[in-house]
């Protein structure tokens, strides 16, 4: 679904085809959905400062990557099998659930989520297919639309939806992909995975919060720490709580991820083209 | 007219860029090393971090427009390092890889190692791409945000690696001595010393 991620005009020909060739030896052309510029809060405020930070336009994977769709890539790329890669780049549980290092087995299906995987092969999946790690502020602003709604954070029926989600035991199997689509058509933003994000490291919920010693010690540079804004939103707050306890290598049986890519910025006179829900 | 001549150029160019980090087989898989990305020094000389294996290394993160913690960070490894004897201290290298992407160009970074008058034989302040920034900071497991005054929020970190690359020792005690550190940097180098040269 390129045409949604760069909207038609010669002007896009090059990023068209960069696409194009990026996607090559990845199982399919994966789908991206625009999420339109504007101005977001996240549950995560920068001190006391409550503006909307302004967020440009730019594509998410409508759906988590899939286990067929990381075989392919490990596949085409057999340094990220388990059996070859590096420790530095994912713990000694990647791709664990794997029956072999290039076969899926029962306790992988192909179009469950792919899990057990580290940040360092969630990122260089997302380059393989031309995209990137979204940012904590893209995967929250998408997550925060329902259906209906650009950003449900503050409806009581979505909030409620949210906090059952995020309630059911992680024991039971992963679904597969295919869950309802969001206002952006984005799907399975919440009730599938834990997700990557390319910042997910500095989520930090207070300037000494991982330091159990001295408070006073000097530890950053700008001073701002993040600090949390909506202490209601606990769906959000655990999962930034579990992004934040997190190292690059680390992997769970519950975390996943997406890609997202920039978009060029709409041409004037377009009107902006969003998918139909 | 060949009209696909500049497709295929264009072509393996995206695929060259695409290509994940070739990884070094010859290090062990501890190897921080086992990343490959591309730095430019201040001096304009474009390096991969894994040109450091080989020797003991300092390694840290910082940028040039920082206020506080960056000058702390640069004085902290310079103390560190007068502990040393003259002949240990010669046979350390220091890397210093810039937060910021956009505005640390080997120019500003010149510039900042002769205001903080760094010895440059030894030290290396350098730049790269900002998604090698990330790649970087995530191996060094070095959390950092820019923030909308385009500082950037970030720990204050000292790592030492090997000849090859693995991490030895790292603190974040910045402004005084680590004793832990430096003894882990006296050992480091004198095996160093005795160790056959490449």
């Amino acid at each position: 679904m390129r045409a949604a991620a760069f909207p038609g005009g010669p002007a896009y020909w090059l990023l068209g085809l960069f696409a194009c060739v990026a996607a090559t030896g990845v199982a399919a052309a994966a789908d991206y959905r625009t999420i339109p510029q504007t101005g977001f809060t996240s549950v995560l405020a920068i001190e006391q400062d409550a503006t909307p930070t302004p967020l440009a336009a730019y594509a998410l994977r409508s759906e988590p990557v899939t286990n067929a769709e990381f075989l392919a890539f490990v596949k085409e790329h057999p340094e990220w099998r388990r059996d070859a890669v590096p420790g530095v780049f994912a713990d000694a549980r990647y791709l664990e659930h794997w029956a072999t290092p290039d076969t899926l087995g029962d306790d992988a299906l192909p179009d469950q989520p792919v899990t057990r995987v580290s940040w360092f092969a969630a990122d260089a999946y997302c380059s393989a297919e031309g995209a990137r790690l979204p940012t904590w502020l893209e995967w929250e602003r998408a997550a925060a639309a329902s259906a209906e709604s650009a950003d449900a954070r503050n409806d009581p029926a979505w909030r409620r939806q949210l906090l059952d989600w995020y309630s059911r035991p992680s024991s039971r199997a992963l679904d597969r992909i295919g869950g309802e689509p969001n206002l952006y058509g984005v799907r399975d933003l919440h009730a599938l995975v834990w997700e990557w994000v390319d910042d997910f490291s500095a989520l930090i919920v207070a300037p000494d919060s991982r330091d159990q010693g001295d408070p006073d010690r000097l530890k950053f540079c700008g001073e701002a720490a993040l600090s949390l804004r909506d202490r209601d939103n606990y769906a959000l707050l655990m999962r930034v709580a579990m992004l934040s306890s997190l190292k690059a290598v680390n992997t769970t049986m519950n975390l996943g991820f997406r890609c997202a890519r920039d978009v060029p910025a709409s041409p004037p006179a377009r009107p902006h083209q969003e998918p139909a829900p | 007219m060949k009209p696909f001549a500049p497709l295929i150029a264009l072509a393996t160019l995206v695929l060259a860029l695409l290509l994940p980090a070739a990884a070094r087989a010859d290090l062990p898989g501890d190897s921080l090393y086992r990343l490959d990305v591309a730095l430019t020094g201040q001096d304009g000389r474009a390096f991969r971090f894994a040109d450091g294996a080989g020797t003991p290394r300092v390694v840290s993160m910082f940028y040039a427009d920082c206020p506080f913690m960056c000058p702390l960070l640069i004085d902290t490894i310079r103390k560190t390092e007068g502990e040393l004897p003259e002949a240990a201290r010669n046979r350390l290298k220091v890397l210093l890889v810039s937060f910021d992407a956009e505005h640390d160009t080997p120019a500003v970074l010149q510039a900042l190692a002769d205001k903080r008058h760094i010895d440059t034989t030894r030290w290396t302040l350098a730049r790269a791409g900002a998604t090698d920034v990330r790649r970087i900071a995530a191996l060094l497991d070095i959390p950092f945000r820019q923030l909308a005054d385009g500082n950037f929020s970030h720990a204050g970190v000292m790592i030492l690696l090997d000849a090859d690359g693995r991490v030895v020792a790292r603190t974040e005690t910045m402004g005084k001595l680590d004793p832990e550190f430096i003894a882990a940097l006296e050992a480091t180098l004198a095996d160093s010393a005795t160790a056959p040269s490449k």
